[in-house]
């Protein structure tokens, strides 16, 4: 990181660290957290597709359920409460598929910040109500037109905005990436997903779950889905990553299966690049998980061992949107149909009294035009 | 005695500051950088920065991201630019500094890019995403390699940090003027006067201060020696002409020479 901003990422850590024993600002969150945001969430069984596949019981962890439609609500009324805490008044934003944009832009508006939000023009295109939601909320979005146009290249904009204003400007990162203590923070704020998830299935099932799978972008649910599992060796985690078009092809966003260790937006963690350490541009059907690097927990975690991860196509993702869509009447985003698709094949391969809990990190209506383009249909 | 330390040091006797002068290599083509460099060196250059292209330059305004895709287009590679150094240190005195994001050092491994930076006889490296607490390993091989680790001082940065921070550097420190990216601006702010005011006393007699970011005018350059500073880094203003004249080399290369004579003639 540029050594304009170390001093904003010390007094960044101070203040959350000051936040451990400040029982007004845990009284705030969760209060904001139920009454506002709607948790917790459900943890369901999804019956007709177990059923289907002919496998172990897969729950569903609803974070499609959430105010804003995704988990990312969870880590912005977190932060913006935060920032708020430090007198910082504008709060900036990178955004890919929007959702963090828009949760960003809800949790400033109810917080009375002011929410400015950078997205590549790229994603711009695809996630257009996204777009508009977020100025619905007040908040303004800048385009992003330099490099991939996607989220890493809002992340790079966000940085120089942060550079230039960063004595009145608050970062609100959207995943458990970037230089520490980011992604320590959003872990943190995440980690209600796993932790209800514990509480739930303990409650339905008595027991813990044998495998826990999430979809990886950056790596926000999956770090809070499996952060309170650590501790529980016996609880197999996967990560899905997006492997776009396929892995062979080059035009994927799997930076943990395919790619290779290199320093990037502050962080060292797995990321994808060339053999002279270009960052490269990635693909995927969702703009969520068109990321070239990953939280370094998720990459820590990948070293010692303790999880698998996998990737699923844009076809297979696609696929299992719509199997869930008419299976469960759910309609999940692209980026989880990723952990989908993934968890209906290692189904297959367990047992009955098995159990599988996936995150549903988000709900699919911003997708609905990008999968009906891909399957050739006019709305 | 190292060639950036005898270059300030030569300054310093006949009371001038150093005029620093940045390229991004391989801006417009690779080729073309080695005859940019002789430009700036004739023009007055005291010593040259090279930059490394890099795909996420997140310290860089538009117009140096726009030179970093012109040159990775281009196909430019960090050991290209090294030994683009080589080839001007054939043929020059003049100090040479590389200038790269980390990720390409760290990709090629430390040991690897500092042997090769030292073959290629690079004097000083600057790494604008390494703060120097992260940095200590680097330095210890910069050291062996006898290459200069030139460090970043912000507005941000306490007198605490500072004291360390020249600890840790050698050349010079690289005072960034202003909260902001690089890239021209019109008029030098009064608060990077006082930021060198404030910083002077504690670099005066330990290690040379050269001010960069937003630096592009001959008065801008006057006023930042004349604040006290030991030199002035000029980048975008460069970059701008190589931009502008891409299709004529021949003018490109003497308005970088012109330009440059006009600003080594302010410090």
């Amino acid at each position: 990181m540029p050594e304009i901003l170390i001093v904003a990422l010390e007094e960044l850590e101070d203040a959350y660290k000051k936040l451990e024993e400040d029982l007004e600002f845990k009284r705030a969150l969760q209060n904001y957290l139920s009454k506002y945001a709607g948790r917790p969430t459900p943890l369901y069984y999804a019956e007709n597709l177990t059923k289907k596949v002919g496998g172990p019981k897969i729950y569903l962890k609803r974070e499609d359920l959430p105010h804003g439609g995704a988990h990312k609500i969870n880590n912005t009324l977190g932060q913006a409460l935060l920032a708020r805490r430090m007198g910082k008044r504008r709060v900036i934003a990178e955004t890919g598929a929007g959702q963090h944009g828009v949760a960003t832009a809800m949790a400033c508006a109810v917080l009375g910040l002011k929410a400015e939000i950078y997205m590549g023009t790229e994603d711009i295109k695809r996630q257009r109500l996204n777009v508009f939601r977020m100025k619905l909320l007040g908040a303004d979005v800048h385009p992003v037109k330099s490099g991939s146009k996607t989220l890493k290249d809002a992340i790079n904009e966000a940085l120089r905005d942060w550079v230039t204003n960063v004595q009145t400007t608050y970062y609100l990162i959207g995943s458990v990436v970037g230089p520490h203590p980011y992604p320590m923070i959003v872990r943190d704020f995440q980690s209600v997903i796993g932790c209800e998830i514990k509480e739930q299935i303990q409650k339905e099932e008595g027991r813990l779950p044998n495998g826990l799978v999430a979809c990886v972008g950056g790596g926000s649910n999956a770090m809070g889905t499996f952060y309170p599992f650590l501790e529980n060796s016996e609880v197999r985690l996967y990560g899905v990553e997006a492997g776009g078009c396929s892995l062979e092809s080059g035009k994927h966003a799997a930076s943990l299966c395919a790619g290779s260790e290199g320093v990037f937006h502050g962080m060292l963690s797995y990321v994808l690049q060339d053999e002279w350490g270009q960052i490269q541009t990635t693909q995927s059907i969702s703009a969520g998980l068109d990321y070239p690097g990953v939280g370094p927990e998720l990459s820590f975690l990948k070293s010692i061992g303790r999880t698998e991860y996998v990737y699923a196509t844009d076809d297979e993702a696609l696929q299992a949107f719509q199997e869930l869509s008419k299976l469960e009447g759910i309609i999940p985003a692209l980026e989880p149909s990723h952990a989908l698709a993934f968890a209906v094949k290692l189904a297959k391969t367990m047992s009955r009294d098995d159990i599988l809990v996936v995150t549903l990190s988000g709900r699919g209506d911003k997708d609905v035009e990008v999968v009906a383009d891909r399957l050739g249909v006019q709305i | 005695m190292r060639e950036i330390e005898k270059t300030f040091r030569n300054l310093k006797a006949r009371g001038e500051g150093a005029l620093i002068a940045y390229v991004t290599a391989g801006d417009p083509k690779p080729e073309y950088t080695p005859r940019i460099v002789d430009a700036l060196i004739n023009g007055g250059a005291d010593i040259v920065e090279l930059g490394i292209p890099f795909s996420d330059p997140i310290a860089d305004g538009p117009t140096i991201q726009a030179a970093t895709l012109r040159a990775l287009k281009a196909g430019t590679t960090p050991r290209m630019v090294l030994e683009t150094a080589k080839e001007i240190k054939e043929k020059h005195d003049t100090p040479i500094v590389i200038l790269t994001y980390y990720n390409p050092i760290f990709r090629m491994g430390l040991e690897k890019f500092l042997t090769l930076a030292r073959k290629c006889k690079v004097d000083g490296l600057i790494v604008p995403d390494l703060p120097f607490e992260e940095a200590s390993t680097y330095k210890e091989v910069a050291e062996s390699h006898e290459i200069d680790i030139i460090f970043l001082a912000a507005p941000s940065t306490s007198i605490e940090r500072l004291e360390k921070i020249i600890e840790s550097a050698s050349g010079f420190l690289y005072l960034v003027s202003l909260y902001g990216v690089t890239g021209t601006r019109e008029h030098i702010q009064d608060s990077t006067v006082k930021l060198i005011e404030k910083f002077l006393p504690y670099t005066k007699n330990r290690i040379p201060m050269a001010v960069g970011f937003g630096i592009s005018k001959p008065e801008h350059v006057k006023k930042i020696v004349e604040s006290g500073a030991d030199g002035a880094i000029v980048g975008s203003a460069f970059v701008n002409i190589i931009r502008k004249n891409k299709r004529s080399f021949r003018k490109m290369l003497r308005e970088i020479e012109e330009n440059t004579c006009k600003l080594k003639k302010a410090t």
